[in-house]
């Protein structure tokens, strides 16, 4: 019921949409995000974020989806964002000012694919260490490759 | 004189003896062999039959450190302390299959092994291993150390440093 409700009324906000095992995806382009979600939010009760990550696909020019989850706790509905960034210029808004929790999400996000969140100046490593070079989770980066910290026994 | 008033021994033999039955473990417990290693040492399996049960919570007062579970390269540095913090004598075993080799993991985050950090005397292989597999390797190290010299006067030289 919400979802027609959001595809109606907020059509002109997102590019494309379709229905992945139940669950509403919306494609839109970076700049329509931070206003979407503030009206998910506000309108719809999607008072929960619960996940923002990325996705890579070296073969597309827009590079990287990031993806957003959100949880409406009104309607009992989840929904997913996907935002589709080239990798000259991998940024979107930061969410932050309407979910505290995306600031630990976006940090990993930021660490892992390299993904710039404006806004977000907070921005350090969470998991990975000071002098970690490169985003371990982008396709390219050679899957054994390891940064060790100590230096090996001999 | 009674016939078992004294007996004659070799000296490494027996502070190798004593120093085999008072194995103080410290666990540096990081990953899903943690469950494991509670098992081997409660009840129903049980280090203490073999000295080794009580574990002291800092490394200082331990002398067997115990890595159980897979070590990240951000916490490299940690174990490399901590071993450091130990006093001699002191030995390592690697528990379970992270430890001794990475196990199945191969990334940018594992160690391919704690044994690249610190020496390690014995290894435990397995995910997670059989309680059987850990007393069995507790029972080899206390093998290894009635073997090992133990040099205990000040004049002795030393065992070469395990670096």
């Amino acid at each position: 019921m919400v979802y027609e409700t959001i595809c109606e009324n907020l059509k002109d906000q997102f590019e494309n949409s379709w229905d992945s095992y139940g669950m509403l995806v919306l494609d839109l382009s970076a700049d329509k995000l931070l206003p979407l979600v503030t009206r998910l939010k506000e309108e719809f009760g999607f008072t929960l974020l619960l996940d923002v990550t990325a996705v890579d696909f070296p073969e597309r020019e827009l590079r990287f989806d990031v993806v957003y989850h959100l949880y409406s706790s009104k309607h009992n509905k989840r929904l997913r964002l996907k935002v589709q960034v080239p990798e000259s210029k991998p940024a979107v808004e930061t969410v932050t000012g309407l979910y505290g929790s995306a600031r630990y999400l976006e940090r990993e996000a930021h660490e892992m694919y390299g993904i710039e969140f404006t806004g977000n100046n907070d921005l350090r490593p969470i998991l990975l260490y000071e002098g970690f070079v490169g985003h371990p989770l982008r396709k390219d980066y050679p899957i054994d490759m390891e940064q060790p910290i100590v230096e090996y026994r001999k | 004189m009674a016939m078992m008033d004294f007996i004659t021994t070799r000296r490494d033999e027996l502070v190798g003896w004593v120093r085999k039955f008072s194995l103080f473990p410290y666990p540096f417990v990081t990953a899903c062999c943690g469950m494991e290693f509670m098992a081997v040492a409660s009840t129903l399996y049980d280090t203490d039959r073999f000295g080794a049960a009580l574990p002291r919570f800092t490394p200082r007062q331990s002398d067997l450190l115990m890595v159980v579970g897979t070590i990240s390269h951000k916490e490299a540095p940690v174990i490399k302390r901590v071993y450091d913090q130990m006093c001699e004598p002191k030995w390592v075993m690697a528990f379970g299959a992270c430890a001794t080799s990475g196990g199945f993991y191969r990334n940018y985050a594992a160690v391919q092994g704690v044994d690249k950090v610190i020496p390690v005397d014995i290894y435990v292989p397995g995910c997670p291993p059989r309680p059987e597999m850990v007393i069995d390797a507790i029972m080899k190290l206390q093998d290894s150390i009635a073997r090992e010299r133990h040099p205990i006067f000040p004049f002795e030289q030393p065992n070469p440093a395990k670096i």
